[in-house]
């Protein structure tokens, strides 16, 4: 399956996504009929409380956990019908999709600079290009000085750090981090949301971030809110039922 | 990026600790097959250095490797007359246990036809050949013995004149070469009272017969050693082993002797297959013992690598996550099997090397053996990583989330 990417298109856009987990007496709405864009080089907050839906909007976009109703369309190719994919997930998360995680979850066995080489070498970049580029990544998060260190001897934060380096590792189109600053100081939390933001800009990747941290929120370019596994209208907003919040500096 | 081999390196001992406990298993599976083989050469030496073409043994028995076998010694002479037969030696074989400097020695008595036959074929290490006819011996190395050591067997004190190498019997006792009386006398020793008993006890019978009244000459010779009897003098060999001369046919000297109705002849090979008969069971026993071995290391393997598997779960699904394709992750499970298995199979050969010298038999690795196991051991490194790779494959990337 041939998949076309339109580098002028949304980073990612969702249409109607439901998710229902169980059948019958057991069935759980975990998503209903959620709605959005998220631009290129746009920095996006996804809040909520507990339970509201958010961590499973973003496996459902992450191509992880396809919801049950719905349409996903990334940098313009549309990539999943319902819970039918129309391209090869695994490639297509491979070459578009970049993760980073409350937990770093680098591989324990890898260094640092491994761990960022890794994810381009899985996408077929030659060993030598893809070391280059990723000492590069290090160095442009700060942490080239421990490119060899094996992620044990690592802080939180220099572990968060690799972690994205990682993730822009194969030049995504898209960025999904699922509160990502979790296990941060807030001054440490704060440097990660800002380095969300400069490398969304610089590097032209959509970022959508879930998190609790309020601190931080002028840092994005708008704010998506979830409760009970619908986007709230914004308080100003259009009237329809999944709504977009402009974010409002702190 | 090999992934295999930089998991290997993070937990480097571990891993060579793994390696340590596969590298014994597969020394005991090693070791197995070196008894086995060893088995078959010892049972095999003596009779490929013999070159006989056919063995002469008593009528309606299949020869002294498989049963008792007695034929006259004389018989070699009759042996000899046939038209044909280039060389007929008499084989003398049987094990004694005697004591020799407060220690249990074990030996295979083997009679060579002296002079013809001073030892000359065989694998000496030390000293020299038989130089006369009587109390000289050679002895393998596996007795313990030293040149000029002096054994009392029987009646005799032997002098080990030459040391052997290689020459154990089936049973893993070692050879002691004698010449063919001393081999018989010491086979046929009794004690003196039994002996004095015997002599009046042939007086009392003579005399008892007119034969023994109307030839007083016998009952004197009655009281003598039974060789000097002309009835009883003939004394036993166990085969008469026979090469025929340059361009005979064996078949047709062998149909000549079979015609003969005191005795039943074999062609070698009939002796070598009679010989890996007798050893049949503890071929079986070995194989089976080897066979319960590969499975218990495979199963053994299997649960290590799935363990090492299980452990890197989280990493797995990451690396699906990621995209990795399925290839990545099974290189890195089969991968990390074939080093296990390559790992211990290398270190399996190292010990043994080191190890089976001390075995009391011998054990004797082949190049056949070695490449069979190696075979053995990448069919259970694939097969044993399937249980990892089945696991690995069945995880999810969103399970990095849980």
């Amino acid at each position: 399956m041939r998949t076309i990417i339109q580098s002028d298109a949304p980073s990612v856009e969702a249409q109607l996504l439901t998710k229902i987990y169980g059948r019958g007496n057991t069935e759980v709405v975990a998503m209903r009929e959620v709605s959005f864009q998220v631009q290129r080089g746009e920095v996006v907050a996804l809040v909520g409380p507990s339970g509201a839906g958010k961590s499973t909007l973003l496996t459902a976009i992450g191509l992880i956990n396809p919801p049950t109703s719905g349409k996903i369309t990334i940098s313009g190719c549309p990539v999943m019908d319902g819970p039918r994919p129309l391209v090869s997930l695994r490639a297509f998360r491979r070459k578009y999709i970049g993760f980073v995680f409350q937990k770093a979850n680098l591989i324990p066995f890898l260094n640092a600079l491994e761990n960022v080489q890794v994810a381009m070498e899985i996408n077929d970049v030659r060993s030598r290009k893809a070391r280059k580029r990723a000492l590069e990544l290090l160095d442009y998060l700060g942490v080239a000085d421990r490119s060899r260190s094996l992620p044990s001897t690592l802080s939180g934060g220099q572990q968060q750090r690799v972690a994205v380096a990682r993730a822009l590792a194969n030049n995504p189109s898209l960025i999904l981090a699922d509160e990502p600053t979790a296990a941060l100081d807030s001054h440490r939390g704060r440097q990660v949301m800002e380095l969300f933001r400069m490398v969304a800009h610089e590097q032209k990747a959509g970022v959508i971030v879930v998190t609790h941290d309020h601190r931080a929120l002028d840092v994005f370019d708008r704010i998506l809110e979830m409760e009970d596994g619908v986007l709230r209208p914004p308080p100003n907003g259009p009237s329809s039922r999944n709504a977009e919040t402009r974010a409002q500096p702190a | 990026m090999n992934l295999a081999i930089r998991d290997i390196r993070h937990k480097l001992s571990r891993f060579l600790l793994t390696a340590a406990g596969i590298g014994l298993l597969l020394m005991i599976v090693m070791g197995m097959a070196g008894i086995y083989q060893g088995l078959s050469e010892d049972a095999l030496s003596f009779l490929e250095r013999t070159k006989a073409d056919l063995w002469v043994v008593q009528r309606g028995t299949r020869g002294p490797f498989a049963e008792i076998s007695r034929i006259p010694w004389n018989l070699e002479d009759r042996v000899y007359a046939v038209t044909g037969v280039g060389k007929a030696r008499a084989f003398v074989s049987h094990t004694i246990q005697r004591e020799y400097q407060s220690r249990p020695l074990r030996m295979v008595v083997q009679g060579l036809t002296w002079p013809q036959d001073d030892g000359s074929v065989l694998p000496l290490i030390g000293g020299r050949v038989l130089g006369q006819a009587h109390y000289e011996m050679l002895a393998d190395r596996t007795l313990g013995l030293r040149l000029a050591d002096r054994v009392p067997l029987g009646k005799d004190i032997y002098t080990v004149v030459g040391i052997t190498a290689g020459m154990t019997g089936p049973s893993g006792d070692g050879f002691a070469f004698f010449t063919i009386p001393d081999s018989i006398a010491i086979q046929y020793d009794t004690p003196g009272e039994a002996i004095r008993l015997e002599r009046e006890a042939r007086r009392s019978r003579l005399r008892k017969q007119d034969l023994g009244n109307t030839q007083p000459i016998l009952l004197e010779r009655a009281a003598g050693p039974a060789s000097q009897l002309p009835a009883l003098g003939t004394q036993n060999v166990s085969a008469i082993m026979v090469n025929v001369a340059p361009g005979v046919d064996p078949a047709r000297v062998a149909k000549v002797i079979s015609g003969w109705s005191d005795v039943t002849v074999y062609p070698n090979d009939a002796q070598r297959e009679l010989m890996l008969r007798s050893i049949e069971r503890n071929r079986k026993q070995l194989g089976m013992f080897r066979t319960l071995l590969v499975i218990i290391s495979a199963i053994i393997m299997a649960l290590i690598l799935y363990t090492l598997t299980l452990e890197k779960m989280h990493d797995i699904a990451m690396l699906k996550l990621m995209g990795a394709r399925n290839g990545t992750i099974v290189a890195l499970i089969l991968q990390q099997a074939m080093l296990l298995g390559a790992l211990g199979y290398g270190l399996a050969y190292c010990i043994g090397l080191w190890v089976f010298p001390f075995f009391p038999r011998r054990v004797a690795i082949t190049n056949a053996n070695l490449m069979q196991l190696a075979l053995i051991v990448l069919a259970i490194s694939v097969l044993s990583s399937l249980l990892g790779i089945w696991k690995a494959m069945s995880v999810q990337p969103n399970e990095i989330l849980s």
